[in-house]
């Protein structure tokens, strides 16, 4: 059974694994030890049968192979309408022979598994809606994800996302020394312009604890500035956790659940430990189906609820404009058409759709927002969710599916695009680059900032 | 021939088809696993009921589901095809009188002209889809020899129900023909594919549950099917 050095069936778990895997620029020799990676059938079929139940079977079973759900999927649609990219046909021809087989396939099938697997679909969870027998490929393929990650047929980036995860419980190499340095030297920062700016680690029983994404702390880490000055301006009483305020979950996209259930232990264990009141997490949707979404059924909580009540910050956000703890200045309104990129993660997946319409008619002058269309439930994936964005070898195949949201954003003539979410906002900016169409994409702190009505005494004294 | 297939394969027909998909219905909900499907079903399940009956109703509804609305010719011919498959043989007037005899109750009947209007729109229904199927590329690629044998399976007592009907041929052979096929639909019923006339309930109000519960229901915003 031969196994390669960097591709295998054993995940990354040490910094020096973690440290040559990424060393083997693009996955080059990974890819080629994957060429020679055995299937093992018999585990393969032990792990289907064990967790293969219900829901599952009947949807294999009894899918009518009736193609209403091709004209659903935004990837049939950007290709050119291939039948090779109906869902019916992507997961009938991946997980549906794997199981018709047994597990006795061969690392021929499994490569094109993983091809459809991470290059045809986001797990985006738009075709359920369209399906009359109520068939969701999106979480089907999360399903074969899983067996193909076991058997080491993963992406190079997300073998070595979910290694990240494991071995520093972040999706990058951020320390817990490294996030609580990154923490005080922002709020020193900032501390100038906004008198009083805190971020406190640790505190126990506050009102509020705030996790975020690592992306922040690693590359943008005035986006935990800006959370600060928000929750400053609101008068919150709030913490960050010294340990356990990473929330996303590269492994969720990688199939690794084990690694899922170890980070999201790590978060709840920080609740536990700080005890507020509730818990917020940053303006990114991945990162929220797996902490508040999915997460609690990792993590083995029968009721399906995190420890404490926890919010996507586009909730905290509505509330905090609501009851007027952030005033805006009707002046400084978004006075331009401005469009919204409704994430599937926490719109399909957790029903988010009105109260980021409810933030857009606090910040927007009336008038000028656009709708993209479709919306809400029914909107598009942006193109690169289900970590495509991250996937070197599938570039090409993701800078199509950009195309999709690159019409509709054309559609609605707005220059500027709100996007919640850590990966449509990439997946935007990407677009721009790729298509040059012309937009500017913003999350909603910086946008808040900009237009907030600040009291007097918050403000720093005159000169 | 006609007594034997009207009296003991019928009871046992009845008994295969609907005792297998009354076994079918317990396996489907004993195999589902809060965990790993990721729906708190029983902590929720008023929240889930609710789900599920909304999403179960969105799609037996016509033109309910956005799906429905976004293509009115096939939901046309999807639901004339449905009502006229499961419509006619419950009420229609010869099985009611076969139903009177053997149990002392009958059903309402339909008008004959009714009962002849929907088994034709059975038929060319079922020729629609059947030419979908070869037509179009997207459904062309999953189709399977299961799926045109599932089809014929389903309308093949419409078409000797018919023939029998307007007498063409031996009428006794098309009437021995057109109960032997119907026999053989409901034995198919929990064995094959044709199992969705009751797992499409389950598997909606699954789906429909996990919405309910876990994917909106109970951030107070209802999906919009
Ligand atoms: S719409 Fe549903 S039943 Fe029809 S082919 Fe697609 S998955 Fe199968
Ligand atoms: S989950 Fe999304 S990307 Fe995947 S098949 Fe369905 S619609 Fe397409
Ligand atoms: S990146 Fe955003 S739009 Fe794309 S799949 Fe994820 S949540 Fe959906």
């Amino acid at each position: 059974m031969p196994e390669g050095k960097f591709c295998n069936k054993t995940p990354i778990t040490t910094d020096e694994q973690l440290k040559a895997t990424l060393g083997d620029k693009g996955g080059k020799q990974y890819y080629e030890e994957m060429n020679h990676l055995d299937v093992d059938s018999d585990k393969l079929w032990a792990s289907i049968q064990k967790t293969m139940k219900s829901r599952t079977k009947t949807w294999l079973e009894i899918c009518a192979h009736c193609g209403l759900c091709a004209e659903s999927c935004f990837l049939y649609q950007v290709n050119g309408r291939v039948p090779e990219q109906v869902p019916s046909y992507k997961i009938q021809s991946t997980l549906g022979v794997m199981v018709k087989k047994k597990g006795k396939v061969d690392n021929e099938f499994m490569q094109m598994c993983m091809e459809t697997a991470w290059s045809k679909c986001t797990c985006c969870n738009r075709c359920g809606m369209y399906c009359p027998h109520g068939i969701d490929m999106g979480v089907m393929f999360s399903y074969l994800r899983g067996l193909l990650y076991s058997q080491g047929f993963v992406p190079w980036e997300l073998k070595i996302g979910s290694g990240m995860h494991r071995v520093y419980r972040a999706q990058m190499d951020v320390t817990t020394e490294d996030w609580v340095e990154t923490c005080e030297w922002m709020a020193e920062e900032n501390e100038e312009d906004w008198p009083g700016l805190e971020i406190p680690v640790d505190k126990e029983g506050a009102d509020i604890m705030y996790t975020c994404n690592a992306r922040e702390p690693k590359h943008y880490p005035e986006d935990i500035a800006e959370a600060a000055i928000l929750f400053h301006v609101a008068g919150e009483n709030w913490t960050v956790p010294s340990e356990g305020w990473e929330q996303t979950s590269l492994s969720m996209f990688a199939g690794d659940w084990e690694c899922c259930k170890d980070n999201v232990l790590n978060v709840y264990a920080a609740l536990e430990r700080l005890k507020p009141k509730r818990a917020i997490g940053t303006e990114c949707g991945h990162a929220h189906r797996a902490t508040v979404i999915e997460g609690p059924y990792w993590a083995g909580r029968p009721d399906g609820q995190p420890p404490v009540p926890y919010i996507h910050y586009v909730e905290w956000l509505a509330e905090a404009l609501r009851e007027g703890k952030l005033k805006i200045d009707p002046a400084k309104r978004i006075k331009e058409p401005v469009t919204l990129q409704d994430s599937c993660n926490y719109v399909r997946n957790q029903g988010l759709k009105d109260v980021t319409r409810e933030i857009i008619s606090y910040i927007v002058e009336p008038g000028y927002f656009v709708e993209m269309a479709p919306n809400k439930e029914h909107n598009y994936c942006c193109g690169g969710g289900g970590g495509f964005n991250g996937i070197g070898k599938y570039r090409e195949q993701r800078n199509v599916a950009l195309r999709k949201k690159r019409d509709q954003i054309l559609d609605t003539g707005c220059k500027l695009v709100i996007a919640p979410c850590h990966n449509c906002w990439d997946a935007i900016r990407d677009l721009e680059e790729e298509y040059e169409i012309g937009i500017r994409w913003s999350f909603l702190k910086p946008l808040v900032i900009g237009m907030l009505d600040v009291p007097k005494h918050l403000l720093p004294p005159e000169e | 021939m006609y007594d034997f297939l009207t009296g003991p394969m019928l009871w046992l027909t009845f008994a295969v088809s609907f005792g297998g998909l009354l076994v079918r219905a317990v396996m489907y909900v004993k195999g589902l696993s809060w965990q790993l499907d990721r729906v708190a079903y029983r902590p929720h399940m008023k929240y889930g009921i609710r789900g599920g009956v909304r999403s179960i109703l969105a799609f037996i509804i016509p033109f309910k589901a956005r799906l429905w609305r976004t293509r009115p010719g096939f939901t046309l011919i999807f639901f004339a095809f449905h009502i006229g498959l499961l419509v006619t043989p419950v009420f229609l007037e010869a099985h009611n009188v076969m139903l009177q005899n053997a149990l002392g109750f009958s059903l309402p009947a339909l008008p004959t002209g009714v009962a002849d209007g929907l088994a034709w729109v059975c038929l060319v229904g079922g020729l629609f889809l059947l030419l979908r199927r070869i037509a179009f590329p997207e459904v062309r690629i999953i189709t399977t020899f299961y799926d045109y044998l599932l089809l014929v399976i389903s309308v093949l007592p419409f078409v000797t129900g018919l023939i029998a009907r307007y007498e063409m041929g031996d009428y006794n052979f098309w009437l021995a023909a057109h109960i032997l096929s119907g026999e053989i639909w409901l034995l198919a019923l929990p064995f094959t594919k044709l199992s969705h006339v009751l797992l499409f309930f389950m598997s909606r109000m699954q789906l429909g549950m996990d919405y309910g519960i876990k994917r909106g229901g109970m951030k107070g915003t209802d999906m919009a099917w």
